[in-house]
Order: structure tokens, then C-alpha cells, then sequence
């Protein structure tokens, strides 16, 4: 009883500097937001100045206007609006492919006791953190290879580009997945599995429902990383230029006129960022819930 | 627990051809499966891509064993996802340790029989060895014959295939001879002017005379009997040169001479862990690689703390159940998370550089600014500040978030006990915390370890360190410079050593990776227990 009063005394008094502590805090928060989106404010304003170099650019332009969008849109060594839906298409197919394959993987993972189980998990979970970039000599060569058997699966196709995100589709999001099974009682499964239904039906009609808020969470990250992705895409499509992803041309089109482009540069990565700026605003709770899903169960 | 089917829909699904139509289907799919392997390698053999050929059958005996064999049965569900880890990230590492061991890089990228056949075809013209004038003539199929003639004024008749022939007019359709002691016609050939001949194109590639002792077109005005320059002698692994005697023996993929004279091109060969060795004891590597690896480690590290500190701290300032605008604050400090990295990192590039501005900026005001991208250590700090503007938002989510769990009756009691905030902070929150979010830390440092994006974009390892061997900068991490050794072109791409580097890092993001396994619960099984 006494340390209730104890705790509720120090409340109180507490409230007093209350007021004084947020107004601190709030000030501080105005200065982080500065830093925070500074760049992008300053990208905001390059992309609307005319004058559309680098060492021109004033923070408030003068005589802002459109015009570094007009040449972005229409400039023919800078196909805009076809990488873009090349990013778009590579990444909405890849995040939808990979979370098939992840979940089917994790539920066995999750369900099914087989030997090497454990192996297999640690094996993949080891795979992923093999790093690949001089890897990409063999990938590179496979695929040229092969396309000269099969050409729709060639260097400077989509097809192939898709291929090979997928094939480190398993490695990255299957652990977060399993955990989430995990954590579904298996008498569902097991009630069911009396009842006669094979593991294909209690996968499809009693898992997969239940997994919905994870799986949005696993397809978005994923969306996310191809849509960032520009290192593979390099690789896999750089001879090709109208079939780059439009990080992959954001790229090239900086490393070559980097200053004098600076405006049109701009212009294109304000439009390439919004999508994937969008999606977060809008789903940060489920995003920051899948994200700290391993942390907080930890 | 939304929708749930209830057991019995699912019984009544249940339908008696249930087991006979997928099994029939499956089988009709593998078949198919093996049918395309099966002639995907004949087409590959036959272009002779045996490395490939070799994944395709081993991942098709997969394919085959887990649809087949009953015990196999989980690995089905994971299948199409393994045959593609198997292809797309498998086989790559498998290419890559292979590679570690070998000398797979510039003047060293074909393999052994080919370059021995390479230096098997090339000729040369003995100084004994007979020197002709030649004239050409051609059928109306296509097909050469020489008419040559050597210094003492003696004709031959050479035809590909045929051995060389001393010949007079009269000889075999062979017609009256010119001023020059050349037949105006051969039967069935049509005599070529100097122009013609000397314009064909496939004239000098064909080889006259019989095998080992041929003739060929080797100027406008000259033919001759060339042989082999090299012979190669399997016993002593060495090619010897005829024309001089000079014996060049297989040193790490050259064929080298005793006095140290090389023969281009080299080829692939197995130098077992000579570019381990390297990477660890040669003097020539040692100098820029140890301070590679050290900032390599230094940036990791401090990228962690600064950003998971910065992090944290934000999130502890806000953690109130109410705070005015909460929601917005989060939403605009979230904001470099949300932009893809690469626009990021290439816009404070932007930013940073000689007309950036925050240089122009800086130098208006203090009349002088970092030099970001030219000083070694103002080009560090500029790579861990555009990497914390980066990162800081992702740990302040993982912190709210488990701040967010730390249960209020711990602080409670703390309180009752007349802690302070810093002891708060230090005895409950941060162990607590960090139990939490270790995992996620330790991910991070293995993530940063490699972060090959942030330099490559950012200022691709510059500035370059002076007097080094190969391309190396004062902000190159490992992986960086793995790239710089094989992609960047220039000078000596190595992907031998490139790739011992490769295992080299693997081996330490692969070491923390398993000292994660050790202290988490992560290898735990949930479901056990529920």
C-alpha cells in the first residue's frame, strides 16, 4: 500500500516538469526532422530549379518550373517511364514468386520433422550471408550460357533477371516466415489432419488465412529490396539499356553526367522513390511489426 | 484465427479419385521435367558448357529422388525454391571457392587444353625449311589448289589434303606454261589473278600438302612449308620451342621459360592456397590490406554504435504512450528509410561533393569545407554520417518497438527503490533492450561489414592509396576491393585472389553469424511448446 502512495506522490510531482519536457523534446524532434529530410527537401528543390546543374542549384530556386520533369518524360537516352515499369513489373512478379516458394519451404520447415532438418535451415541461413558479388561471374556466365540454348532466358531479359532474385528467394525471408508458423498452434493442424484433409488443404485453407498479415509484410519488404536492388541488375542487363530497371539507369545515367544532369537526376529519383515511400507511410505499423517481429520475441 | 475452415468442409472435399488424379499429374510433370533436362544437356554438351551440364544433372537427380522417394516428401514443398538456391546462389559459391584455388583471372582464362591447342597450331617458317612463289586457282565448287614454285625454278602442284607433287605440263590436266613458269590452265580450275588471290579471305587459312608437312599462303608473294613451332611434352608438363630449343615449363598456369621468359596466354591451373598466402603473409599485400581490413572492422563497428545509438536515443525521447504529433514525428524521421538507398547514397554524394551544398555552403560561411572526397579521414566521416542518416531510422523502430515490450512494473519497482533515470536506463532498460534487439544488431554488423553499396556509390573507395599494387582506397572495405580486383577493369583482374578474399570474409561474417546462433534462442522451436 505505502509504496502505491510513494509512486503516485512522485507522479504528481513529476506532472510539474511534464509540460517543460515535451516542450524540450519537441524542439529536439525539429531539429532531427531537419537532418531527416534535408536531402530529400533539397532534391524536392534541384528537381524543380531550371538552371538543372549541380553547382547552380540554390536551396529556394529561383523561377522554379517544371522543366527538368519535361526533359525527364521526354528525353530519348533517359527512358524514364519504361524503367520505371520495368522496376515495377520485376519486383511485383519477384515478390510474389519468392513468397510462394518461402512459405510452401517454411511450412514444411515448420510442420515436418525430416532428418537434416535442422542442417537445411542453418545451411540456408549460412548461404545467405555468403557474399555473392564475385559469385555474379558464374551467374553471369550461366545465364549467357543458357541463353544461347534458350533465348527468352538470356542476359538482358527480364525472365533471367527474375530467375536469379529468386534464387536467393528462399535464403533471405524463410526464417522470418517460420517463426510466424511456429507460433500457430499445431493442433489446428492437427484436428484437421483426424478429420482426413491432407497437408496441401490444411496449408491452403487454415494456414495460409492466418498468415495474412505476415505474408503482406514479407511481400513488401521484398518489393522493396528488388525495387532497390541495381547490383545483379547490372550485371544481368547492362547491355540492354531499355531493359534496365530504373535503379540500374539511375545509376549509369549519374556515373556518366552526374553534375551537369544533376536536376533531371532528381526529377527521376523523386518519382522513383514515392512508390516505395508510399507504401511505407502508409503500412509503417505492419512494416515496423514485421521488422521487429524477431526482436521482440526475441 | 479469422477464417477457419471447419473439418468437416474439408472432409467433404475429400472426394474417392482423390489420390490417383494428382499422382498421375505429378508423374506426367516429372517426366516432362526430365524430358526438358534431358534436352537442355545435349544442347549444352554439344556447345561443350560441361560446368553447366553438370548442375542441370545433378539438380535433375534431385528433382527426380525427393518426387520419388516417399521419405522425401517434406522436401517437396520446398523444391522449386531449392532447384533455384541450387542454381542461382549454389553453384555461384561452389564457382567461387573452385576459383579461390586457382589463378582464374587476366591472361589466365582458358583452360589448359585449350591453350595447349592454341600454342599447337602456331607455325613457323624454318630456315632451312623451303619458301615457294605461289599462284592460286579455284574451282567452281570452291576448291584451291596451288600452283608453286620453288627457287630453282621447279614447279609443284599442291592440292589440301594431297601430298605435294613435282609436276610438268601434261601432268594431270595441267596445261601450257606462261613466261613465268606458270600453267595457263589445270583442268577443272580456273586460274585466280594476283588480286583476286591475294583479296580471298580464306585462302591463307587453308593448308596445303599433307598432314605435318604443310604449305601455306603466308604472304602475297610467298608460301611455305611451316611446321609446329611447339611440341608439348606430357611427361615434363612443357612445351618445347623447335625453332630455338628453348624449353618453357608449366609454372602456376605459364608456360615459362628457365631465364623467365612467358608464353601468352596462360591458362587456369590450381595453385592450391597460394591466394590464401598471399592474403595473409606477402609483404606486397600486407601494407594496404591491413588497413583495409582494420577500417573494414572500424566502420562496421562504428557504423553500429553510432547508429543504433542515435537510434535509441530517439526512441527513449519519445517513448510516451502520449506525446503531441507522435505520429507524424515518426513518420517524417522514417523518411531516409524509406527512399531506396542507392537514390540516397548518390544524392549526398550529390551533396557532399566540390559543388554540393553543404560544401558550398560551408565554404561561404567558414570560407573552407571538408574536403570529403579527397581526405582519408574526412572521407571516412563522411561515409559512417550519409551511413547513420541512412540506418538510425531502422533502429529507432526496432528500439521503440522493444522498448514498447519492456513490461511498466519493472520501471515501477525500480522507481519505489529511488532509481534514478540513468540507473533506470542502465540497469533495466538497455540489458533488456539489447537481449531484444541483439539479434538484430549482430545482423546489422554483418550487413555493414559488407556494405558494398554505400562505397561503391558513395565515392568507390576513394581516395586511392598511393603506391599500392592493386587498386585499393582509404575507404575500400574487403568487399569493395574484391570488386575492384575483378569488375573494374584496368589493371590485373584477379578473380583468384578476389575470391580468396571472398571466402576470407565469409568465413568472419559466417563465424559472427554462428556465435549469434549460440547466444539467441533463435534455433529454438516455437511450436513445440505452444
Amino acid at each position: 500500500m505505502s509504496s502505491t502512495s510513494t509512486y503516485q506522490r512522485i507522479r504528481s510531482s513529476a506532472k510539474a516538469q511534464r509540460s517543460f519536457s515535451i516542450g524540450i523534446r519537441l524542439v529536439i524532434a525539429v531539429f532531427l526532422i531537419i537532418f531527416s529530410i534535408f536531402p530529400v527537401l533539397w532534391v524536392v528543390s534541384a528537381s524543380l530549379d531550371p538552371s538543372g546543374s549541380l553547382g547552380g542549384q540554390s536551396l529556394i530556386p529561383r523561377n522554379p518550373g517544371f522543366d527538368n520533369y519535361k526533359e525527364l518524360m521526354t528525353s530519348g537516352d533517359f527512358p524514364f517511364w519504361r524503367w520505371f515499369g520495368n522496376s515495377i513489373k520485376i519486383a511485383s512478379i519477384t515478390s510474389v514468386l519468392s513468397l510462394a516458394i518461402t512459405t510452401v519451404a517454411a511450412y514444411a520447415f515448420s510442420r515436418f520433422r525430416f532428418r537434416g532438418r535442422q542442417t537445411m535451415l542453418k545451411a540456408i541461413f549460412l548461404i545467405q550471408v555468403f557474399p555473392t558479388l564475385l559469385a555474379l561471374v558464374a551467374t553471369f556466365l550461366m545465364i549467357k550460357q543458357t541463353g544461347d540454348i534458350i533465348p527468352f532466358i538470356d542476359l538482358g531479359t527480364h525472365t533471367a533477371l527474375i530467375l536469379v532474385y529468386l534464387g536467393g528467394a528462399m535464403g533471405v525471408n524463410i526464417w522470418l516466415m517460420k517463426g510466424f508458423l511456429d507460433t500457430i498452434p499445431r493442433d489446428i493442424d492437427e484436428s484437421a489432419m483426424v478429420e482426413g484433409a491432407s497437408h496441401w488443404q490444411i496449408f491452403i485453407k487454415l494456414i495460409l488465412p492466418l498468415l495474412r498479415p505476415i505474408l503482406i509484410v514479407v511481400a513488401i519488404l521484398n518489393y522493396i529490396g528488388t525495387y532497390g536492388e541495381f547490383v545483379l541488375a547490372r550485371v544481368m542487363l547492362l547491355g540492354d539499356r531499355p531493359q534496365y530497371t530504373l535503379m540500374l539507369g539511375l545509376q549509369v545515367f549519374t556515373s556518366a553526367l552526374f553534375n551537369q544532369r544533376w536536376g533531371v537526376f532528381a526529377a527521376g529519383a523523386l518519382i522513383g522513390a514515392l512508390p516505395i515511400m508510399i507504401i511505407y507511410l502508409i503500412l509503417q505499423d505492419q512494416i515496423v511489426g514485421g521488422l521487429t517481429t524477431g526482436a521482440v520475441k526475441g | 484465427m479469422a477464417s477457419r475452415t471447419s473439418p468437416e468442409t474439408l472432409k467433404s472435399q475429400k472426394s474417392p479419385a482423390k489420390s490417383v488424379l494428382p499422382k498421375v499429374l505429378e508423374f506426367a510433370l516429372l517426366i516432362a521435367v526430365n524430358i526438358f533436362s534431358a534436352w537442355f544437356i545435349t544442347r549444352l554438351v554439344a556447345l561443350g558448357y560441361y560446368p553447366l551440364v553438370a548442375v542441370i544433372a545433378v539438380l535433375t537427380l534431385l528433382v527426380d529422388v525427393v518426387m520419388i522417394r516417399k521419405q522425401a516428401y517434406p522436401l517437396r514443398w520446398m523444391l522449386v525454391g531449392l532447384v533455384l538456391m541450387g542454381l542461382f546462389t549454389i553453384y555461384p559459391i561452389i564457382f567461387t571457392i573452385w576459383v579461390a584455388f586457382t589463378n582464374y583471372g587476366e591472361g589466365h582464362m582458358i583452360t589448359k587444353q585449350q591453350a595447349i591447342e592454341q600454342f599447337l597450331d602456331r607455325n613457323y617458317l624454318p630456315e632451312t625449311g623451303k619458301a615457294y612463289s605461289w599462284t592460286a586457282f579455284k574451282t567452281s565448287e570452291g576448291e584451291y589448289a596451288l600452283w608453286l614454285i620453288d627457287d630453282a625454278d621447279v614447279g609443284y602442284l599442291a592440292k589440301p589434303g594431297e601430298p605435294l607433287v613435282q609436276a610438268v605440263p601434261g601432268d594431270a590436266g595441267i596445261g601450257e606454261l606462261d613466261s613465268k613458269s606458270i600453267p595457263e590452265t589445270i583442268e577443272g580450275y580456273e586460274r585466280l589473278n594476283p588480286f583476286l588471290a591475294t583479296a580471298d579471305k580464306t585462302l591463307p587459312d587453308i593448308q596445303f600438302g599433307e598432314e605435318g608437312k604443310t604449305i601455306q599462303v603466308r604472304s602475297p608473294s610467298e608460301a611455305a612449308e611451316l611446321i609446329p613451332l611447339y611440341i608439348y611434352d606430357a611427361e615434363k608438363d612443357a612445351l618445347v620451342d623447335q625453332q630455338t630449343g628453348v624449353v618453357y615449363t608449366n609454372l602456376r598456369g605459364t608456360f615459362t621459360s628457365s631465364a623467365g621468359q612467358e608464353l601468352k596466354p596462360g591458362f587456369v591451373e590450381s595453385i592450391q592456397l597460394t591466394n590464401f598466402w598471399e592474403f595473409f603473409v606477402s609483404p606486397a599485400m600486407r601494407g594496404p590490406l591491413v588497413r583495409l581490413v582494420a577500417w573494414n572492422f572500424g566502420f562496421a563497428f562504428f557504423s553500429l554504435v553510432l547508429n543504433f545509438g542515435l537510434g535509441l536515443a530517439i526512441a527513449i525521447l519519445f517513448n510516451d504512450k502520449v506525446f503531441p504529433f507522435k505520429k507524424l514525428i515518426r513518420s517524417l524521421l522514417i523518411i531516409p528509410y524509406t527512399v531506396p538507398a542507392l537514390i540516397t547514397i548518390l544524392i549526398w554524394r550529390g551533396m557532399m561533393g566540390e559543388l554540393g551544398i553543404i560544401t558550398r555552403t560551408m565554404q561561404d560561411w567558414f570560407n573552407w569545407s571538408p574536403p570529403w572526397f579527397t581526405d582519408p579521414w574526412w572521407a571516412k566521416i563522411a561515409i559512417l554520417l550519409v551511413n547513420l542518416w541512412l540506418s538510425y531510422p531502422y533502429f529507432m523502430l526496432i528500439s521503440s518497438g522493444a522498448l514498447q515490450s519492456i513490461p511498466d512494473d519493472i520501471y515501477e519497482a525500480a522507481v519505489v527503490d529511488g532509481a534514478n533515470p540513468w540507473q533506470k536506463f542502465r540497469s533495466i532498460t538497455f540489458p533488456l533492450l539489447l537481449v531484444a534487439v541483439g539479434p538484430l544488431l549482430i545482423a546489422s554488423f554483418t550487413f555493414n561489414f559488407n556494405n558494398f553499396n554505400l562505397i561503391y556509390l558513395f565515392n568507390g573507395g576513394g581516395p586511392p592509396m598511393a603506391g599500392t599494387s592493386t587498386p585499393a582506397g582509404h575507404t575500400d572495405i574487403l568487399i569493395s576491393y574484391v570488386y575492384n580486383l575483378a569488375f573494374s577493369g584496368g589493371t590485373g583482374i584477379d578473380y583468384g585472389f578476389a575470391a580468396a578474399i571472398t571466402i576470407v570474409i565469409f568465413f568472419i561474417v559466417g563465424a559472427i553469424t554462428l556465435f549469434q546462433f549460440r547466444f539467441t534462442r533463435m534455433w529454438e522451436e516455437v511450436s513445440e511448446n505452444v
